[in-house]
């Protein structure tokens, strides 16, 4: 293990860029510039960091690993620092978006792009800590402090509606998270520890109070999922973000939620989690159908990819509540996958929006007979969104649905209708953007690609090719912390059933 | 009983007397032209007093025969009070000058107020507290009314006084019931007769009339109607004074006067409390979304923040205390810079006050606008700032008390003023600008204060510690 605070240089290096970006001086056209190579520079080493963390990191143990201690607000609370397989690769996949977010801003941020880049610089020290925190108050610190940086990014550089969208989107957010805040302070007055490590290990909280805990900390995450029918939020928030938002919004900011429930709720209430599984499955199947239609319906390009986010992390909290190690496995690398499809697919949304102004599906048609390469992007993204084998997307839901196989056939059949689902909506929006005949008069002089572009879609290609074709570098990072995970999820459930005494005495090794 | 050890106890109190009357004649002999000396020297006649303040003789003594005590609950809370008087006559130098009401009462009359305050919260019987509340009430009522030229200042000051007169005699209504069932005045002797068994009838009229006099000094529903009137009509650096010094003041007598003599009647008094706090929570939330004026609508949102901080009183324990105190300290010094902020808001020599007058303040100035922002956000009780800190200690107590219903109603009510903290938010930072505001009066003073403010409000999460741990110092000097 290093003595480098590896972890604090990944999570506050894009923050320490964001200061320097706010005392650069100059003139505004300078001090833009100055703001978007400082944001690019930045967030490519802290990608470089990450990746290092990536490779330094030992798959075959379920332990945490970089970790960091220190004093914080005194008492039991403390600066807690820490990785294991199943938060590194969120890490990763934070840092490997961000670059292209600079890049997808570079033109179309106009207008205040040092505060701009400072917004996502801090977001971005936000989402790393979501993820690194071992600590309750510490996550709970990351994920709530990151509703201040986004509700600018929408509210100032968003759409028409930006306002609207970005209350909501604050408020709704806000409202699930503090129930979780009260619930944290409660195991904090129960156990005497936010030590999330030690919590995961020793603490056993009483069976009538799971119920209660793992609905407050569901509120949280199912908002940020965003689970049916907490959802409405979403569409209105992409739709009014500018892209780079939205990349964000879709890629790492829905995964928080999943990352919570993998982290608290199966294995710190794991009778309540068993409890209330019908419950989340009902929920998933929901979403995965209703919303998948929903999107067949959209006029609006952005609109139609939120609502097939929410289709997709439909799937995502059904692998997990499978309690077995495909399904959540699955989940995992549905979340990682869809981190970059829906992303990618964002970022081809905006190329188009950049050029013409216009998100209406309808005011598109033809595009491949003047934008070949833009046409062979976006259909990769689309077929990985479809989950077709070979892409990144298949791996993720069959997991998932194998793992829901195992446990409930209704809920795998009702499930594998939303593959299908999935396909029409998909290939509907692919044909009326991409093909037919290019007759629309504005659409004339459209022009391909751009290097920049290319250098921001090439890499995301790549990497949902990759994860389609070679799962496996995913599942040798994750495989232990899961089995891990299960076995706590056993262990807690045995001590929940078990008689009280008995339980006193299994606590004490 | 040695009278110069008594003093010697009072000396922080001693000091700040003095120096006003000194200063009262100075300021009578020099006229016009000692105005600003005035002010300075009653910063640095608070400085000392700090000084001795935080300069023990021993960790707690007791004076007069016990119905003064200093301990280090009491410390915290003086040192808070001074800060707060010492920024308000930081603030108001300039401010003053520009309006044309100039006069050197205004430092002499802080420092009395000031005075108050701080027997307040070291009062250990309820002469001592009636004392201290009145020497600060009678202050406060001429400085509300200071701009007597202005016809909403005049109105403040008299609309201030006749209702602080009706909830002192409430008050006083309330001591006298409580020395009639007890046969004391002092704070330790009530304790030791009253015992959860021996609760009496009278004695909780007596706790209830107290109750409603202190709720009416921290302005806490149903008695925080004349708050947003005298907020709107004292000129603004008085408002700040008064959001300042004089709530955290009554805050922690309350705590005090709550605790100290009555922890055999916790279950009696506690239901009122948690009445008091949820009803403040909410009515602060709900009614400051209607407000269109900058110090309306700070006046509910500081009723709001009351209710917070009495959900920490409400739980009676250590942890609750440590919550309290930890709620002023915050809010003392987030205000602080919110009103350095409204001071700034001037346009062509005159003040403004509506909020639409703050839009696209982030386009004509952008340090003022994140400042205003982080200070919202702040208030608005979302991590990292300080803001959050506070709200989080006060609803671990209420936890910790099993108070889970009105925890629940508290976070529920700090969503939805989110909503108007956000309003403002969007209008520094998504409308389009309005004219500029002056710049002229940001002016060295003025940007300390803010820069001061700004700086605790987003690094109070790296430097907690050290200031949670004095908070739960001067918790236990109360609540061993």
């Amino acid at each position: 293990m290093s003595h480098l605070p590896i972890l604090s240089i990944v999570t506050f290096l894009p923050m320490v860029a964001g200061l320097f970006i706010l005392l650069a001086g100059g003139d505004t056209r300078s001090r833009a510039n100055t703001a978007r190579w400082v944001a690019l520079i930045a967030t490519i080493a802290d990608l470089a960091v990450a990746i290092y963390i990536w490779a330094q990191f030992d798959g075959s143990t379920a332990a945490f690993q970089f970790v960091e201690r220190a004093q914080w607000l005194g008492g039991n609370i403390t600066y807690h620092m820490g990785v294991d397989g199943i938060s590194v690769l969120f890490v990763v996949l934070t840092a490997l978006l961000m670059p292209f977010c600079i890049l997808a801003s570079w033109k179309s941020i106009e207008t205040r792009v040092p505060e701009y880049m400072v917004a996502f610089l801090a977001l971005q020290t936000l989402m790393i800590g979501v993820f690194c925190a071992l600590d309750l108050v510490l996550f709970y610190v990351f994920f709530e402090g990151g509703l201040i940086p986004m509700f600018l990014i929408i509210g100032v550089w968003g759409g028409k509606r930006r306002v609207y969208a970005s209350f909501k989107f604050f408020l709704y957010t806000l409202l699930g998270s503090v129930l979780m805040l009260l619930a944290i302070l409660w195991m904090y007055l129960y156990s005497g520890t936010t030590d999330i490590e030690t919590l995961l290990n020793t603490a056993h909280f009483p069976v009538a109070m799971q119920g209660f805990l793992w609905f407050a900390f569901f509120a949280s995450f199912a908002v940020k999922m965003p689970m049916w029918p907490v959802h409405t939020w979403l569409p209105d928030a992409h739709v009014e973000a500018p892209t780079a938002g939205s990349v964000i919004l879709a890629g790492i900011l829905l995964k928080m939620g999943g990352y919570g429930f993998l982290r608290f709720s199966l294995p710190m209430f794991a009778s309540a989690s068993a409890t209330f599984t019908p419950f989340i499955f009902v929920l998933s199947v929901v979403a995965i159908i209703y919303t998948s239609y929903v999107a067949l319906a959209q006029e609006d390009m952005k609109k139609l990819i939120a609502y097939s986010s929410v289709a997709h992390m439909g799937f995502v909290t059904m692998g997990i509540f499978t309690f077995t190690h495909v399904g959540i496995e699955g989940g995992i690398y549905q979340m990682l996958s869809h981190g970059i499809v829906s992303g990618a697919l964002f970022l081809c949304v905006g190329v188009i929006y950049d050029r013409m102004h216009t998100r209406e599906i309808a005011a598109y048609g033809g595009l491949v007979a003047r934008m070949p390469i833009y046409a062979a992007c976006f259909m990769v993204f689309t077929l990985a969104n479809v989950g077709l084998p070979g892409t990144s997307g298949f791996v993720g839901e069959f997991l998932t649905m194998l793992g829901a196989f195992h446990v409930n056939t209704w809920v795998a059949i009702f499930a594998t209708t939303g593959i299908i689902l999935s396909a029409a909506y998909m290939l509907y929006l692919y044909w009326r953007i991409i093909f037919g005949k290019l007759v629309k008069p504005s659409l004339m002089a459209i022009q391909d690609l751009t290097a920049r572009e290319i250098a921001i879609l090439a890499p995301l290609v790549i990497a949902t090719i990759v994860m389609g074709v070679y799962p496996n570098f995913v599942f040798k990072i994750t495989s232990a912390s899961v089995e891990h995970l299960l076995d706590q999820n056993k262990q807690a459930l045995a001590l929940d059933h078990a008689p009280k005494l008995a339980s006193i005495g299994k606590v004490s090794p | 009983m040695n009278i110069s050890i008594d003093l010697a106890i009072l000396a922080p109190e001693l000091i700040v007397t003095i120096g006003a009357m000194a200063l009262l004649l100075f300021g009578a002999i020099r006229g016009e032209k000692g105005i600003g000396l005035v002010s300075t020297l009653a910063i640095v006649v608070m400085a000392i007093a700090a000084w001795f303040v935080v300069m023990p003789l021993s960790s707690e003594a007791r004076a007069f025969g016990g119905a003064f005590v200093i301990d280090d609950f009491a410390r915290f809370a003086k040192l808070l009070i001074l800060l707060g008087s010492a920024v308000t006559l930081l603030m108001a130098q300039d401010y003053f000058k520009a309006q044309g009401i100039d006069k050197f009462e205004f430092p002499v009359l802080v420092l009395l107020a000031t005075t108050g305050m701080m027997l307040m919260v070291s009062a250990s019987s309820f002469i001592g507290l009636y004392m201290g509340i009145e020497l600060q009430s009678l202050a406060l009522y001429v400085l509300a009314a200071f701009h007597r030229d202005s016809l909403r200042s005049t109105e403040a000051g008299l609309k201030y006084f006749v209702l602080g007169a009706l909830s002192s005699g409430m008050m006083l209504y309330g001591i006298s019931l409580i020395y009639g069932f007890t046969g004391t005045t002092d704070f330790a002797a009530i304790a030791h007769i009253v015992t959860a068994s021996n609760v009496s009838v009278g004695l909780i009229f007596g706790i209830v009339f107290l109750i409603s006099g202190l709720a009416f000094k921290i302005s806490a529903v149903p008695f925080h109607m004349w708050s947003p009137d005298v907020y709107e009509g004292a000129p603004t650096p008085i408002t700040a004074f008064f959001f300042m010094s004089p709530k955290v003041a009554a805050m922690i007598l309350f705590v005090r006067a709550m605790l100290g003599p009555f922890p055999g009647a916790f279950h009696q008094w506690q239901q009122i409390v948690v009445a008091i706090s949820v009803l403040s929570m909410v009515l602060g939330a709900f009614a400051a979304i209607g407000q269109s004026n900058i110090k309306r609508l700070m006046a509910y949102s500081s009723i709001g923040h009351m209710g917070y901080a009495l959900l920490g009183l409400a739980a009676g324990t250590t942890q609750g205390v440590e919550g309290v105190l930890l709620y002023m300290l915050i809010y003392l010094v987030t205000n602080a810079g919110v009103f350095v902020c409204i001071l700034a808001m001037r346009r062509h020599g005159e003040q403004v006050e509506t909020i639409a007058d703050l839009a696209g303040l982030a386009r004509t100035q952008p340090k003022l606008a994140f400042a205003y922002s982080a200070l919202m956000f702040s208030l608005a009780g979302i991590p990292p700032l300080a803001g959050f800190f506070a709200k989080f200690y006060v609803f671990m107590a209420a936890i910790g008390a099993g108070l889970y219903i009105p925890a629940i109603i508290g976070v529920l009510a700090s969503v939805v003023g989110a909503f108007y903290y956000l309003r403002i938010v969007k209008l520094i930072y998504f409308d389009e600008p309005a004219p500029a505001f002056d710049m002229g009066l940001l002016g060295a003073k003025l940007g300390t204060i803010l820069v001061g403010s700004g700086v605790f409000s987003v690094f109070f999460v790296v430097g907690a510690a050290p200031l949670v741990a004095a908070a739960a110092n001067a918790a236990h000097a109360l609540l061993p």
